[in-house]
């Protein structure tokens, strides 16, 4: 990545650089809608069934490992043998016009609104390739135009002792600084690639190998996952994880300078935060 | 030297605005965006995306998982009509379906008409294959039936005919049950009218007398308490148009590959 300064917009002495090249944001911001319209359409999919299984098979007189149901007048969300209480948000909820309703996810967290398997899944199967055609691309461009590189992590930066001095440094919130902030650090290194070389592609498998066709075509899904109720558990579990990546990343843009971030992702032009006095110090070889 | 005309405050109250904007506009957008038969003919693209794709990479003849005994579900889950309440279906039930027939017609050279002791005779194909239903539960059952390719070639289905239509005998709602699927998995080895599940004849739950099996699709497409096999050309003349009760009324995929 080019890291030019260009010298005629410093301020204070802090370079606007040259950050994010054009795929990476044109990528990202593809993503920001993709994998927001698969989340919620995902989970009105969800809703006509609110049971996970292990194994090749599963309905309603097998055991599950996860169910989101309800009572008489209670929503809960069953994992294992433990009960959580949702009344008000899952499996049990009031619609726009008050009225009770009892599938998992609630309105306001599904695509669409009302209830529709069929209208979902015409949205998560058609988003599906948009999530599919450009991610092949950008790995295409991550492996071929070195990028991958920038997002692996390297053996030295694995290091527990680095790793934990980079947890202690995000959660008092002392950022990389200069030079250090074009770069990144070992845990957007593992957050990003995890989520770029680990959950997409999971998830992108996990759902083919719950397509009939494609156990047929592919029967080799079905062994790598332990079946088609289990692909459907990982799944969903990967789903999870994707939704806690995007709310840590979106919090942590927001601590991070939510303008100067943003402008990064939207002009690839990223101001270059001052170094601190003390950051030798906190600096781990 | 220029004077800057935009402030980065404006920049930046622009980009929160477009992003709070973004947030709040998504999920009605959504709703509205269905609204629009336009909008939806696009989402359907997806359809046809998806079925060039499976079967580009499908051999015509790759074959669904099948299951060892062990794996068959305790309770095969009975989903839509669990009895159809017609007289005719009740009068046959009555007299064990000795009176029932099975149809096959339209784009055929021999129109046939077979009992189930006549389909019973003819060559038998076991399977233990696995259910999955649109919905997302599966279920594993072994299905004994008559090959359909077996019928297709007694009746003798002109190479006009590119869909078969089955009808049903059941109603849902008020509109009588319907499929079809196209010749490549009419003459998949696998796609059979099955009259028997876990060796017991077919339990009315799951469309007894007869029933398809397309293993490669998903449950909705496996017709069940089958009376009629219509070869067509096209598929839009027949009931709502889109190729079955699901497709016609509430705007389920006719390909149901995944």
């Amino acid at each position: 990545m080019a890291t030019r300064i260009r010298t005629d917009s410093v301020t204070d002495g802090r370079p606007l650089v040259k950050r994010h090249g054009w795929p990476v944001r044109v990528w990202h911001w593809i993503n920001a809608v993709v994998v927001i319209v698969m989340l919620m359409s995902g989970l009105m999919i969800f809703n006509a069934h609110g049971r996970l299984y292990w194994g090749q098979s599963g309905a309603n007189t097998d055991a599950a490992w996860l169910e989101i149901g309800s009572t008489a007048d209670a929503g809960y969300l069953q994992l294992g043998s433990v009960r959580v209480p949702t009344t008000g948000v899952l499996g049990y909820w009031r619609n726009g016009e008050g009225v009770v309703q009892r599938r998992a996810f609630p309105g306001w967290a599904t695509i669409p609104t009302a209830y529709s398997l069929s209208a979902a899944r015409r949205w998560h199967l058609f988003f599906a390739w948009l999530l599919v055609v450009p991610g092949l691309l950008f790995w295409l461009w991550s492996v071929v135009g070195g990028h991958a590189r920038a997002l692996l992590p390297m053996r030295t930066e694995l290091a527990p002792r680095h790793v934990w001095a980079d947890i202690r440094n995000h959660a008092r919130l002392r950022f990389p600084a200069g030079q250090a902030a074009l770069k990144y650090n070992i845990l957007q290194k593992l957050s990003y690639s995890g989520v770029v070389f680990g959950l997409l592609p999971l998830l992108v498998l996990t759902g083919l190998a719950m397509s009939p066709a494609m156990n047929a075509a592919w029967p080799w899904l079905l062994d790598l996952f332990g079946g088609r109720q289990s692909a459907r558990s990982l799944h969903f579990i990967a789903m999870v994880l994707l939704a806690a990546f995007i709310v840590v990343h979106l919090l942590m843009v927001v601590l991070a300078g939510p303008y100067n971030e943003i402008r990064s992702m939207v002009t690839g032009r990223f101001r270059l935060p001052a170094e601190r006095a003390d950051a030798k110090a906190e600096e781990v070889a | 030297m220029t004077i800057p005309t935009k402030s980065p405050l404006t920049r930046r109250s622009l980009i929160a605005g477009a992003g709070l904007a973004g947030a709040g506009l998504l999920l009605p957008g959504c709703d509205r965006l269905d609204q629009s038969p336009a909008f939806r003919e696009t989402l359907r693209l997806g359809e046809r995306v998806t079925m060039g794709a499976q079967r580009l990479v499908s051999d015509r003849t790759a074959l669904a998982r099948e299951y060892d005994g062990g794996d068959i579900s305790p309770i095969f889950r009975s989903n839509g009509t669990r009895m159809p309440g017609t007289p005719d279906y009740a009068a046959w039930l009555a007299g064990g379906f000795a009176d029932w027939r099975l149809a096959v017609d339209g784009m055929v050279a021999r129109p046939l008409s077979l009992s189930l002791a006549q389909l019973g005779a003819m060559p038998v194909r076991e399977q233990t294959t696995r259910h999955d239903c649109v919905e997302g539960w599966s279920a594993i059952g072994r299905w004994t039936g008559t090959p359909l390719k077996l019928l297709l070639d007694a009746a003798g289905v002109r190479n006009t005919a590119r869909y078969l239509i089955f009808h049903c005998a059941d109603l849902y709602g008020a509109r009588p049950y319907y499929e079809s699927i196209d010749m490549i998995d009419a003459l998949h080895p696998q796609t059979i009218l099955a009259w028997a599940l876990n060796g017991r004849m077919l339990p009315v739950g799951n469309g007894a007398p007869l029933r398809l099996r397309v293993e490669r699709q998903l449950g909705y497409k496996q017709a069940k308490y089958i009376t009629r096999i219509e070869a067509v050309a096209t598929l839009a003349t027949s009931y709502g148009g889109k190729g079955g009760l699901w497709e016609d009324t509430n705007d389920y995929e006719w390909y149901a590959g995944i």
